[in-house]
């Protein structure tokens, strides 16, 4: 694998770009493997990287039954912020943000990451003392970029918002996370994926586990469309297909359900949006950034039902559509380039999991939905720390199964066990 | 859009109703262990296939009802009023 560098980049420029290697290999599949990650999306290849780069693991696959970051990790509208305000949630996301700011470092990889400000519209003198509090939790636990604008400061920033005062929903401020933004997420794919390759991590793709072989408490091999893989230590890190999983370990009911979440993004425009900006009220959803070749990329909420399908439903684009106009109406002409949807997990509480199971030699990192892009570099940190040393990190370890039993849930939005109201 | 056929009031468009979950959970006695009812409220099979849910006709005669339907495919296989009975009570009333 050639490393980029200025020199490298200007001499293959020089010479037709044909000294490139391939970014990270296409091995067989052994038979046996120390820890197998089953799931090729970021988590599953974060955690890889990071356990052959801080734990020296070495002999480490990663099972993708399609092709890697062809699941959430290239479907999702790439927002990264840290601006939550429960305990756990709150140091762990800005844990996350502090490793996407030296990312593209660190993988020798531009992950395009733009820390363009996160900029959550205000309606009401009620919503800016919640965000007020929020913000002020913020940086009294370490996340110094909280700030709260008034409307002429948003106005100066944001010029193109729907600021009638007869609107729905006036804008009255904003609750702002200046550090937080946008990366492209098919870079950080692949360069975790080249990054894991370097250190030896085999990435099999179209390698499906169909089955799972258990002597009592102990996984010993799966079975995949590749051939059957013995395994020391297996991870499962497979967004909205956990419960499939699960159940063929034997394993039986989680608090997880599967649902799905749309994204759109419309033709390239001049710029427009230099911000996230997003728009939460009276039931409303909605968010919009504008990517760097244009198009702005925007979502709203789940399609409301439980579902397996990688497709959405109709009454959500017009839900996003009126949004969408509502805020920003001057895309009221602008075409829809394309649209589609990403099975997430949405757990009991729409915190995620990164713990042990009841099987010893089984570890899950799951429950990923509305924030599991940002997560993933923080994500693969812990959860490799916790395969490798086999006890749960202080960071993690409110993020269990059992939290529901302590009565403890992580529940940001107060919604109560309702998957479909958690975001 | 998924249609549901609406024993009361016909075929409509699934947006006049809410979601409301996995309809094959059985709640425990109230006095039932506390596993017992983790176990309801928090755990789910979460099944990939088909799943009996309950829906509530907010937008029509809004009584709650169990649908058969297949999580992958969203083909619905049968619809019946979630009380079982209620459908002959009402028509003994009218
Ligand atoms: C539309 C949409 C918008 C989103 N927007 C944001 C956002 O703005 N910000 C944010 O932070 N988060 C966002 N998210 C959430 C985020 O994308 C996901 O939570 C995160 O990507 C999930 O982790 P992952 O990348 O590992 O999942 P995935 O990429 O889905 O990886 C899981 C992989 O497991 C594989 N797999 C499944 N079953 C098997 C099997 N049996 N054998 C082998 N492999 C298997 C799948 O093929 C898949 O590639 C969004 C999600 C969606 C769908
Ligand atoms: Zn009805």
């Amino acid at each position: 694998m050639t490393r980029f560098t200025a020199w490298n980049v200007f001499w293959q420029g020089m010479t037709g770009q044909k000294g490139w290697s391939r970014q990270w290999r296409d091995p067989a599949p052994k038979a046996h493997y120390d820890v197998v990650i089953v799931g090729g999306g970021l988590h599953g290849l974060a955690t890889a990287y990071y356990l052959a780069k801080t734990h020296g693991v070495k002999n480490i696959a990663v099972l993708e039954k399609g092709w890697i970051g062809g699941g959430n990790a290239g479907r999702n509208t790439t927002i990264v912020r840290s601006n939550y305000a429960q305990p756990g949630n709150r140091e762990f996301y800005e844990h996350s943000l502090k490793l996407w700011e030296n990312l593209s470092h660190e993988l020798n990889y531009n992950v395009m990451f733009s820390q363009r400000s996160h900029v959550a519209l205000l309606h009401s003198p009620g919503a800016i003392d919640a965000a007020s509090r929020n913000y002020n939790t913020m940086r009294l636990t370490g996340t110094p970029d909280a700030e709260i604008w008034d409307l002429p400061t948003l106005k100066r920033a944001v010029p193109h918002l729907n600021y009638a005062a007869n609107a729905r929903f006036p804008i009255i401020g904003a609750a702002v996370q200046k550090r937080a933004g946008t990366a492209r997420h098919d870079a950080a794919v692949w360069g975790y994926a080249r990054a894991a390759d370097a250190r030896g991590v085999d990435i099999l793709q179209n390698c499906k586990v169909e089955g799972i072989s258990r002597d009592g408490g102990r996984i010993t091999a799966l079975d995949t469309s590749r051939g059957r893989i013995t395994a020391g230590k297996v991870a499962f890190a497979v967004a909205g297909s956990t419960s499939l999983l699960w159940q063929m370990a034997g394993l039986g009911g989680l608090p997880i359900e599967s649902h799905k979440l749309q994204a759109f993004v419309s033709e390239p425009l001049k710029p427009l949006l230099d911000q996230v900006v997003v728009f939460g009220m009276g039931g409303a959803h909605f968010y919009i950034s504008q990517s760097d070749k244009g198009g702005m990329v925007f979502g709203g909420d789940l399609d409301w039902y439980k579902s397996y399908a990688q497709r959405g439903n109709l009454p959500i684009v017009q839900d996003v559509a009126e949004a969408a106009m509502s805020v920003l109406p001057c895309l009221g002409r602008v075409k829809l380039l394309r649209h589609w949807s990403g099975l997430v997990d949405m757990s009991m509480d729409g915190s995620h999991f990164i713990c042990k199971t009841p099987l010893d030699n089984l570890y899950l990192n799951a429950g990923w939905n509305y924030g599991g892009f940002k997560a993933s570099p923080a994500s693969g940190w812990w959860f490799a720390d916790l395969i490798a040393s086999d006890r749960p990190a202080p960071m993690i370890a409110p993020f269990d199964l059992k939290r529901f039993e302590r009565g403890l849930q992580i529940d940001e939005r107060g919604a109560g066990p309702d998957c479909k109201l958690h975001g | 859009m998924l249609r549901i056929a609406c024993p009361f009031c016909g075929t409509r468009d699934h947006s006049e109703f809410s979601y409301g979950g996995d309809g094959s959970v059985n709640y425990p006695a109230l006095d039932a262990a506390l596993e017992a009812w983790h176990d309801a409220v928090f755990l789910r099979d979460n099944i990939c296939g088909r799943q009996v849910e309950t829906w509530q006709h907010v937008h029509g005669c809004r009584m709650w009802l169990l649908v058969e339907r297949d999580t992958m495919t969203h083909e619905i296989f049968s619809v019946r009023p979630a009380h079982a009975g209620l459908a002959t009570v009402l028509e003994a009333t009218e």
